[in-house]
């Protein structure tokens, strides 16, 4: 198990910045995951740690090693692919136990492991098929199997669930957070689906362009996105983004929309010098809720569209020419084109510059 | 129907063209001499396996035979070994230039023969190696690397990244990877390339007509060529002949067909 510690990591492709200027440790032992739209570079980051590319520039270390030259072999990493990149003509048996091989392990401790990570995932009867007779979650537990068999420093995990349909996919999820529990190995995971790095990780990177917007714990990056990216990209689905100005500094008051936010719902009232373009005001759909009754203080809204979760509904509605979405009640009596009302949250917002996109509330 | 009847009646038609010259061939080489040069062409009443047996007697055409025969089949192994190594390289590996490199390779089959021969000659005749297998299968191997690169790299070129990069990180070195993943799941491309690369030796004619002068390494074509005499054309001994040394093309095609077939259809590159 090992530490993994990039240090002003540089990664060009020609002239094409991927990564830039990366900076970051991973603890060992931690669940890490680096999560961003396609083309981000979180891939590229997966592939920089196994060694299958070079760097630009900058340092890598696992503990205290330097391992830039070290090629994938010599690094001790285990990886599971989005495409779970099986030996289509080898079986089960042959592709669990093929690291082993590589390392000129005893025929009989082979056989002994691959039994035993067989039974750990459930393949035991399926050891002498192939790939191609197997269905897309027991190719990904094969993958799995044949990471896990080489005990490794450090476990590489690139999109490993994207390819299994949605049930096999939140299964597979918790699998996988049991067996970190048990390993205690260093993963690095690379995901698109936020809602699986939430689940999943200790901590989150969220990278846009090639840079880390934001690293914390799940519930930091949800509750103090650090940024406008970060916090349309965390949660699904997305944050209602609603233009906001400074009416007055003192005392404090956003005008958003039309109602007015005042410095008594904030703990600590933001860094405001008065000069600012704007505000964006960011707010969660799960924070709104739209009844059809209109109790004290409540917006009048219209609503556009509901759409069924089950437990709940989501609720797209017209607040003043802004599109917003909310949640409403399953039982509740909410069609399309009627009136409604919605309690805007007013402890719940967060606060954006309009220039910079930094996180202005909560600090 | 009527579109089923001339649906087959186009296959027979299609069939027929393709097999023609193959059938004219065999029909004549089963004739005896006096039916041959009959006007109009007949198919003969009486056949005869006459110039079968003069072919092989009175000639040494079991040495043209193993001539042929080591020539192709060296060709093909020295080929598939070169090529599918620099395939590999091409496909996989990370190098600069590879699209210069492809094209400089595809740059090299197109001289007509016809304009290296003279040259060729020469270096074969200064190296000592005139009238001698070594020179056929060198230079059939420089002519069918080419064509054995392309082929190859397209092959493993299918392979997924993700599996090199799998084996890599299961800790293999790049050979191990050539061998233990990509040849076993390029195999169907492997066959291709043999069948292609052993009917181009066993049929070229101008190299073969060049370096060699005696029946030590004299080839097929060229042996048949040499058939007809002064006074008369033994039109059926080169039909028999003819026949004799396609059979060995027919069965490895038909032999490795169903080797390519089942690569193709098990799926072996899908992850």
């Amino acid at each position: 198990m090992a530490e993994i510690k990039f240090e002003n990591v540089i990664k060009r492709f020609r002239d094409v910045s991927i990564i830039e200027d990366l900076t970051i440790v991973i603890n060992d032992g931690e669940f890490f995951t680096f999560v961003g739209p396609s083309g981000c570079g979180k891939s590229t980051i997966l592939n920089i740690i196994a060694g299958l590319e070079p760097v630009t520039d900058g340092k890598i270390y696992f503990d205290d090693t330097l391992v830039n030259d070290l090629s994938p072999r010599d690094r001790d990493v285990a990886m599971v692919f989005q495409s779970y990149a099986l030996y289509p003509h080898m079986s089960v048996y042959e592709n669990i136990a093929f690291p082993l091989r590589m390392k000129k392990v005893q025929q009989k401790t082979i056989d002994e492991e691959v039994k035993r990570i067989a039974s750990l995932l459930g393949l035991g009867d399926m050891l002498q098929r192939k790939p191609k007779e197997l269905s897309g979650g027991q190719r990904q537990r094969v993958a799995l199997g044949r990471a896990l068999i080489r005990k490794p420093e450090v476990f590489l995990m690139d999109e490993p669930l994207s390819n299994l349909d949605a049930r096999l996919r939140i299964e597979m999820r918790a699998e996988l957070k049991k067996l970190h529990h048990e390993l205690k190995i260093t993963t690095v995971y690379v995901t698109h689906d936020q809602a699986e790095a939430m689940s999943l990780s200790e901590r989150i990177a969220v990278i846009y362009q090639g840079r880390i917007q934001q690293c914390g714990t799940p519930l930091e990056v949800y509750t103090k996105p650090a940024n406008i990216f970060v916090g349309g990209f965390i949660g699904s689905p997305p944050m209602n983004f609603i233009k906001g100005t400074v009416k007055s500094l003192e005392p404090l008051q956003i005008d958003c929309n039309g109602i007015t936010l005042s410095t008594i719902i904030f703990s600590r009232p933001p860094l405001l010098k008065g000069d600012e373009g704007g505000l964006i005001i960011g707010i969660r759909p799960e924070d709104i809720v739209v009844s059809e009754r209109k109790p004290e203080g409540k917006v009048k809204v219209f609503i556009s569209l509901v759409e069924p979760a089950g437990s709940f509904n989501w609720v797209d509605v017209i607040w003043n020419d802004i599109e917003m979405k909310c949640t409403a009640r399953a039982g509740s009596d909410l069609r399309e084109g009627k009136e409604a009302f919605v309690d805007f949250p007013e402890d719940k917002v967060i606060v954006f510059d309009e220039k910079s996109g930094k996180r202005l509330f909560p600090d | 129907m009527i579109k089923k009847t001339g649906f087959y009646l186009l296959v027979m038609l299609v069939l027929l063209y393709c097999s023609g010259p193959l059938l004219w061939q065999i029909a004549t080489s089963l004739k005896p001499d006096y039916e041959l040069t009959v006007i109009p062409p007949v198919i003969t009443e009486n056949p005869t396996t006459v110039h079968y047996i003069s072919v092989f007697k009175e000639r040494p055409f079991l040495r043209i035979i193993l001539n042929s025969a080591v020539v192709a089949s060296c060709t093909t192994v020295l080929s598939l070994i070169i090529g599918s190594l620099s395939a590999f390289a091409l496909a996989k590996m990370r190098i600069r230039y590879k699209v210069f490199i492809l094209g400089f390779v595809l740059s090299v089959s197109m001289f007509p023969p016809i304009a290296t021969v003279s040259p060729l000659y020469i270096i074969i005749r200064e190296l000592g190696l005139r009238d001698t297998w070594l020179a056929l299968i060198i230079t059939y191997t420089t002519f069918s690397l080419p064509l054995s690169i392309w082929i190859l790299t397209n092959f493993f070129k299918e392979i997924p990244d993700e599996i090199y990069y799998a084996a890599r990180i299961d800790g293999c070195s790049p050979f191990q990877i050539f061998y233990k993943i990509m040849l076993p799941l390029s195999i169907p491309g492997i066959f291709t390339t043999a069948i292609l690369v052993f009917i181009f030796s066993w049929n070229e004619f101008l190299f073969a007509l060049t370096f060699t002068s005696t029946t030590s390494s004299r080839t097929i074509p060229v042996a048949i060529a040499l058939f007809p005499g002064v006074h008369e054309v033994p039109w059926g001994e080169i039909a028999a002949a003819s026949v004799v040394v396609t059979i060995p093309l027919i069965v490895l095609v038909f032999a490795f067909q169903k080797r390519i077939v089942e690569g193709l259809t098990s799926g072996a590159v899908k992850g």
